[in-house]
């Protein structure tokens, strides 16, 4: 299996890697993470190597980075750049090197994440796409798409403080956190349906039930591995 | 008796080297933007502080910036790299980051108020590690297209050998990494210090056309490098007066 790296020079030399990358991206509230949670399950159950990573959960940079962040103190550049410091060391530390060694890497958002939520600062979108360009390009991206009100009800029903950040208050866009979450996740979603277009993402409907989104996920990612049928229980162990 | 201005700064639009955020591309400033770059041990220090005391006695108000000052960014970043805990495209984007928010939070308001802007070290610093260390030049170059272009730029040139013997006076050890340690150049802590001088010296002289980099002949005793700083930045100042 070879994957291409967004790099326009690395083309010519792409990375060989055994593993397979699945990612899924989509607003806060549109169920991806309860369903890469069951497909991390399923693998286990079937003894794959398998590995989940989630969005800014570096607890290095987490340690290095001070309070700045808490303090209201970034700019769309300093909030940018910390969060692909984040990913990056995610990604030398675990994602490429568990690819190399063959791992499902399930990651719950990746450098998409970053493209829509910058953008929608107002970074420059060539900029952030190039700072992230040593990243390798999934197997599969699942993209859950959901109203803006459905996803912003389940959220607020379940946890009604909003962080700083996460209502998008830096973007001046209402002094109400609930209005400028709000209006902040419909332009996320706006940047995803774009991104969904030219990355050649899988759409999957985040208002079907659970069970009925998790059958379709399964018979996609079954279509990756070809030679391994994983919904019969036929993989070895690594060391025996 | 009224103290009354008969002239006004001039502003003028900021210039840099991307395109990363279009929101800062409408600023303008009224101060110049000094930047000396060079390896440690060459003197930078000295040479801004005097450089700062000239300056304020002209009448100029100065204002010092440099690598490694923001708030972002805590030292835990110095014992993470020690500990080979970071690879080297997190590091690269933790001083970036560290980097961004001291030229929006420091440097771009100093400037806009009308200050003379000395920064100690600048991005081409950032940038030559990260080439040495195999991270590409045109990806490093779009990281910091966010980075304001400075007025002018001087590079302490000190052969590496040199460089030691101030190293060593100043200090009696070499630093981890301003040895190139990371790099496994040499089991020789000396001879790695000396190659890896070697190598940023190299990068610096690459990205000097590109960049607009001056290069100032930094073997001399620091009085006399001094000298001559001051009269080039004077004569900068002088040639580019934003006086109307």
């Amino acid at each position: 299996m070879i994957l291409m790296t967004y790099s326009r020079r690395r083309k010519k030399d792409p990375i060989s890697i055994k593993g397979k990358l699945i990612v899924v991206e989509g607003i806060d509230g549109s169920g991806k993470s309860t369903q890469l949670r069951l497909l991390e399950k399923w693998f286990q159950s079937k003894q794959s190597s398998v590995f989940l990573t989630e969005w800014n959960s570096s607890e290095t940079v987490r340690r290095i980075t001070s309070k700045g962040k808490r303090k209201g103190r970034l700019t769309p550049i300093t909030f940018s750049l910390l969060h692909a410091t984040d990913f990056a060391d995610r990604y030398e530390r675990n994602i490429l090197p568990l690819l190399h060694a063959g791992y499902i890497v399930l990651a719950d958002r990746y450098i998409y994440t970053a493209f829509a939520r910058d953008i929608v600062r107002g970074c420059n979108p060539k900029w952030v796409r190039r700072v992230y360009e040593f990243a390798v390009k999934p197997d599969l991206v699942f993209y859950f798409k959901v109203p803006v009100d459905i996803a912003v009800e389940r959220i607020l029903s379940g946890r009604p403080k909003l962080k700083y950040y996460e209502a998008g208050m830096d973007l001046n866009l209402s002094n109400d956190p609930y209005e400028s979450y709000r209006i902040f996740q419909s332009r996320i979603i706006e940047q995803y349906d774009s991104l969904a277009l030219s990355e050649d993402f899988t759409i999957v409907d985040g208002t079907m039930e659970i069970e009925e989104a998790q059958r379709m996920l399964r018979s996609q990612v079954t279509k990756l591995f070809p030679t391994l049928n994983i919904s019969r229980n036929v993989r070895r162990p690594i060391a025996s | 008796m009224t103290l009354q201005s008969t002239k006004i700064k001039k502003m003028r639009k900021v210039n840099f080297y991307g395109h990363a955020i279009p929101y800062l591309e409408q600023v303008e400033i009224k101060g110049k933007f000094i930047v000396i770059e060079g390896p440690d041990a060459s003197g930078r220090s000295t040479l801004i502080e005097l450089l700062t005391s000239k300056l304020e006695a002209d009448g100029h108000a100065v204002m010092n910036a440099g690598l490694r000052r923001s708030e972002l960014i805590g030292e835990g970043i110095l014992e993470a790299k020690r500990n080979f805990v970071l690879g080297k495209r997190t590091i690269s984007l933790f001083y970036a980051a560290d980097f961004a928010d001291q030229l929006e939070n420091k440097i771009i308001p100093g400037l806009r108020a009308g200050y003379i802007v000395l920064s100690d070290r600048y991005i081409y610093t950032l940038m030559a590690r990260e080439a040495v260390r195999g991270i590409s030049r045109a990806w490093s170059h779009n990281l910091y297209g966010f980075a304001l272009r400075p007025d002018i730029v001087f590079y302490l040139d000190v052969n590496p050998t040199e460089l030691v013997h101030r190293v060593f006076k100043k200090n009696s050890n070499l630093d981890y990494y301003e040895s190139g340690a990371d790099l496994g150049l040499s089991e020789n802590m000396l001879e790695s210090f000396i190659k890896y001088q070697g190598l940023m010296a190299k990068e610096f002289k690459r990205m000097q056309k590109r960049y607009g980099i001056k290069s100032i002949n930094g073997n001399r005793p620091v009085n006399e490098i001094s000298i001559d700083l001051q009269k080039r930045v004077d004569k900068y100042l002088l040639d580019n007066h934003s006086l109307d």
